[in-house]
C-alpha cells in the first residue's frame, strides 16, 4: 500500500502543444500533497498524467519519467489499465453510475473487472469502503437504491468509497470539493485526512485555505502567459508555502497578490 | 353525384378559409385600435401559428378516420386467421400477410441491429480522422437512398447466387436492412453522445479496458434510448412497399420460410388488393383496407413499446 511517485523531467503535450513543461517532484507515501495554482496552468493535466488518465484524449502524450517504487509508469511494456488499477482517481463532478445502485457503485471495480468473489466477502467490502469513506451510517438502510439519488457531498463520498474499493496505493483527486458545499467540504477534508494512512494522496484544490489545512507538502503551478506552458515553480512542505515561500511567485499568488 | 359533392366540400374549405382569413384580419384591426399594435400582433401570430396547426392536423385527422371508418368493414376474426387461399370473392383473411410481415421484419432487425449498433459504437468510441468522416458520410448517403433502389440492389444481389426471378422473404429483410441499418446508426450514434464523459472516465480511472467500459457502462446507460431508437427504425422499415414488391412478391397461401420462395406482406398485400381486385372488386378493395389499419396499429404499437421501454429503463434519479 502506500507508495512513494517519483516525477522527473515531465513534460505533457496535447498535440503540438506543450502544455506542462518540466515537472520534477516526489511525492511522498502516506502523506497529503497539494497543487495549487491558477486555471489552465496544468495542475489537473499533471494530475492526470500520474495515472495516464490524459491519454483518453488523443493526441495527448508525456516525455520524462514517473517512477512508482522503482516501476516506471511509463514504460514500453506496462498497460495503462494497470497503472490505473494501481492509482485510483476522484473527479470534480460527482459521477456515481446512474444506472447501478449504491452497492453495486461501491462494487463497480470489482464487477466490471470480472473478479470473482463470494457474496460475504463483496459484502465486507462494499462496508468496509463506505465506512472508510464516511458514508456507511448514512447509505446502509438503502443499499439498493440509485447512487444518484444521494446528495452531491454523499456522490461525491459515494465515489471515493468506489475508489478505495479497488484497493489501490494512491489516490488522486481533482478538485473534489468544488462543487460541494462547506458541510460536504469538511467531510471530505475530515475524510483525507484519515485516509492518508492508508494511501498516497494528491488533490489539486483551487482553495488555498483547503491546501493549507489538509496537505503535507505543497506544490504551486503556474504559467507565464496564455499559450505558454505550465511549470512547477515551487514545491515545499505546506507551512513554508503559506508562511515563508521561496519564490516571489508563490508568495503573489497566496497572498492575492496576483498578475 | 362525386364531381357535385366534390364541388360541394371545396366550397365548404374555401368557406372555413375565408372565415378565418377574415377572422384574423378583423381582429387584428379592432385589436390594434383598442390594445395598441403590441397585442395586435400578437393576436396575429397567435391566429397564423393555430391556423397552421390546424391545417397540418387536416390531412392527418382524415387519413386516421378514414382508415378506421373503412378498415373497420372487414376487422374481424376471419381476417386474422384465412389466408387468400382459395378464396374469390367474399372473405378471406391477411393472416399470410401479418405472419409474413412479421418474419421478414424480425429478419431485418436481427440484420440490421447488430450492424447499425456496433457502427454507431465504432463512430462515438473508437472512430477517429478519416475513416469515421467517411463512414458518417457513407451513413448519410445511406439515409437519402430511395426504397425501391434498396430493394433493387438485393434483388441483383440474390440473383447472382439464386438466378434471375429470385424472390424470397431474405431477400426482402436484407433490402430492408439497407434501409434500416442507417437509421438504427444515426439514432445510436445521438444516444451514446449523450452519455457523459465523466461516466467513461470513472470506469477508466477503476482499471477497467475500454471495450468493457463500453460494454458495461455506456451502453447500460444508454439502453432505453438504444431500444427507442431501434423500435422507431422498425416502425420505419415495417411498412415499406417498394423494396418487397420487387424482391419477395407476394403469395395466397401462408409461407413463414424466407429461404422458401414468395411471402406475402401487408403492404404488398394492400397494394395488390387495391390494384387487382379482381370481380366484384368491394370485397378485396375492403380487404386492403383492414390491411391498411392493421398496419398502422403495428406502427402505433411499436411506438407505444418505444415509449414503454424508454420509461423502463431509463436510470432512475429518484431519492
Amino acid at each position: 500500500m502506500a507508495k512513494r511517485i517519483d516525477v522527473s523531467d515531465l513534460n505533457i503535450y496535447y498535440g503540438d502543444f506543450l502544455a506542462v513543461e518540466d515537472v520534477t517532484v516526489s511525492i511522498e507515501p502516506r502523506s497529503v500533497t497539494a497543487l495549487i495554482g491558477p486555471s489552465g496552468c496544468g495542475k489537473s493535466t499533471f494530475l492526470r498524467s500520474i495515472n495516464r488518465m490524459h491519454e483518453v484524449l488523443p493526441g495527448a502524450r508525456v516525455e520524462g519519467k514517473i517512477i512508482m517504487d522503482g516501476q516506471d509508469l511509463y514504460g514500453p511494456d506496462v498497460d495503462p489499465v494497470a497503472v490505473r488499477r494501481q492509482i485510483g482517481m476522484v473527479f470534480q463532478r460527482p459521477n456515481p453510475f446512474p444506472t447501478m445502485s449504491i452497492y453495486d457503485n461501491v462494487a463497480a471495480g470489482l464487477r466490471l473487472n470480472n473478479k470473482k468473489m463470494r457474496k460475504s466477502e463483496l459484502d465486507d467490502l462494499v462496508e468496509r469502503s463506505l465506512r472508510g469513506a464516511n458514508l456507511w451510517t448514512e447509505v446502509k438502510d438503502r443499499l439498493n437504491r440509485p447512487g444518484s439519488g444521494l446528495s452531491g457531498g454523499q456522490q461525491q463520498r459515494l465515489c471515493i468509497a468506489r475508489a478505495i474499493a479497488v484497493e489501490p496505493d494512491v489516490l488522486l483527486m481533482d478538485e473534489p470539493c468544488s462543487a460541494l458545499d462547506p458541510i460536504s467540504t469538511l467531510a471530505i477534508e475530515d475524510l483525507m485526512a484519515e485516509l492518508k494512512d492508508r494511501f498516497t494522496i494528491v488533490i489539486v484544490t483551487h482553495n488555498m485555505q483547503q491546501a493549507a489545512r489538509v496537505s503535507e507538502q505543497t506544490g504551486f503551478f503556474n504559467l507565464s502567459g496564455v499559450g505558454q506552458p505550465g511549470r512547477l515553480i515551487e514545491f515545499n512542505p505546506t507551512e513554508k508555502i503559506f508562511s515563508n515561500p521561496d519564490q516571489k511567485a508563490t508568495e503573489d499568488y497566496i497572498s492575492g497578490r496576483f498578475g | 353525384m362525386a364531381a357535385l359533392d366534390l364541388v360541394t366540400s371545396m366550397n365548404v374549405a374555401l368557406y372555413a378559409l375565408g372565415t378565418v382569413a377574415l377572422g384574423t384580419a378583423l381582429l387584428y384591426g379592432f385589436s390594434r385600435s383598442v390594445e395598441g399594435p403590441r397585442s395586435a400582433k400578437d393576436r396575429l401570430v397567435t391566429c397564423v401559428v393555430c391556423s397552421a396547426f390546424a391545417l397540418a392536423m387536416v390531412p392527418l385527422v382524415s387519413l386516421a378516420w378514414e382508415v378506421v371508418r373503412r378498415g373497420a368493414e372487414r376487422l374481424d376474426g376471419q381476417f386474422f386467421t384465412w389466408s387468400l387461399l382459395g378464396v374469390v370473392g367474399e372473405g378471406g383473411g391477411a393472416y399470410h400477410a401479418i405472419m409474413g410481415t412479421l418474419v421478414i421484419t424480425l429478419l431485418t432487425t436481427a440484420i440490421s441491429v447488430p450492424i447499425g449498433l456496433m457502427t454507431a459504437i465504432y463512430l462515438v468510441e473508437y472512430g477517429r480522422g478519416r475513416l469515421k468522416r467517411a463512414i458518417t458520410f457513407l451513413v448519410d448517403v445511406m439515409t437519402g437512398i430511395p426504397s425501391i433502389v434498396a430493394g433493387l440492389f438485393a434483388y441483383a444481389l440474390f440473383v447472382v447466387f439464386f438466378g434471375p426471378g429470385v424472390r424470397m422473404g431474405l431477400a426482402g429483410a436484407v433490402a430492408l436492412s439497407v434501409l434500416m441499418i442507417p437509421v438504427v446508426v444515426r439514432s445510436a450514434e445521438e444516444v451514446l453522445k449523450l452519455v457523459p464523459n465523466e461516466l467513461r472516465e470513472a470506469a477508466y480511472a477503476l482499471g477497467v479496458p475500454k471495450w468493457r467500459t463500453v460494454v458495461k457502462v455506456v451502453i447500460p446507460t444508454a439502453i432505453a434510448g438504444l431500444g427507442t431508437g431501434v423500435t422507431l427504425a422498425i416502425a420505419r422499415v415495417i411498412g415499406e412497399t417498394a423494396p418487397l414488391l420487387v424482391t419477395v412478391g407476394i403469395a395466397n397461401a401462408t409461407n413463414v420460410d424466407p429461404l422458401d420462395g414468395r411471402m406475402a406482406t401487408l403492404p404488398v398485400y394492400a397494394y395488390y388488393q387495391l390494384t387487382q381486385p379482381g370481380v366484384p372488386p368491394e370485397f378485396a378493395i375492403d380487404r386492403a383496407w383492414t390491411a391498411a389499419l392493421v398496419l398502422i396499429v403495428l406502427v402505433m404499437g411499436l411506438n407505444l413499446v418505444a415509449r414503454l421501454i424508454s420509461r423502463l429503463f431509463a436510470p432512475t434519479t429518484g431519492r
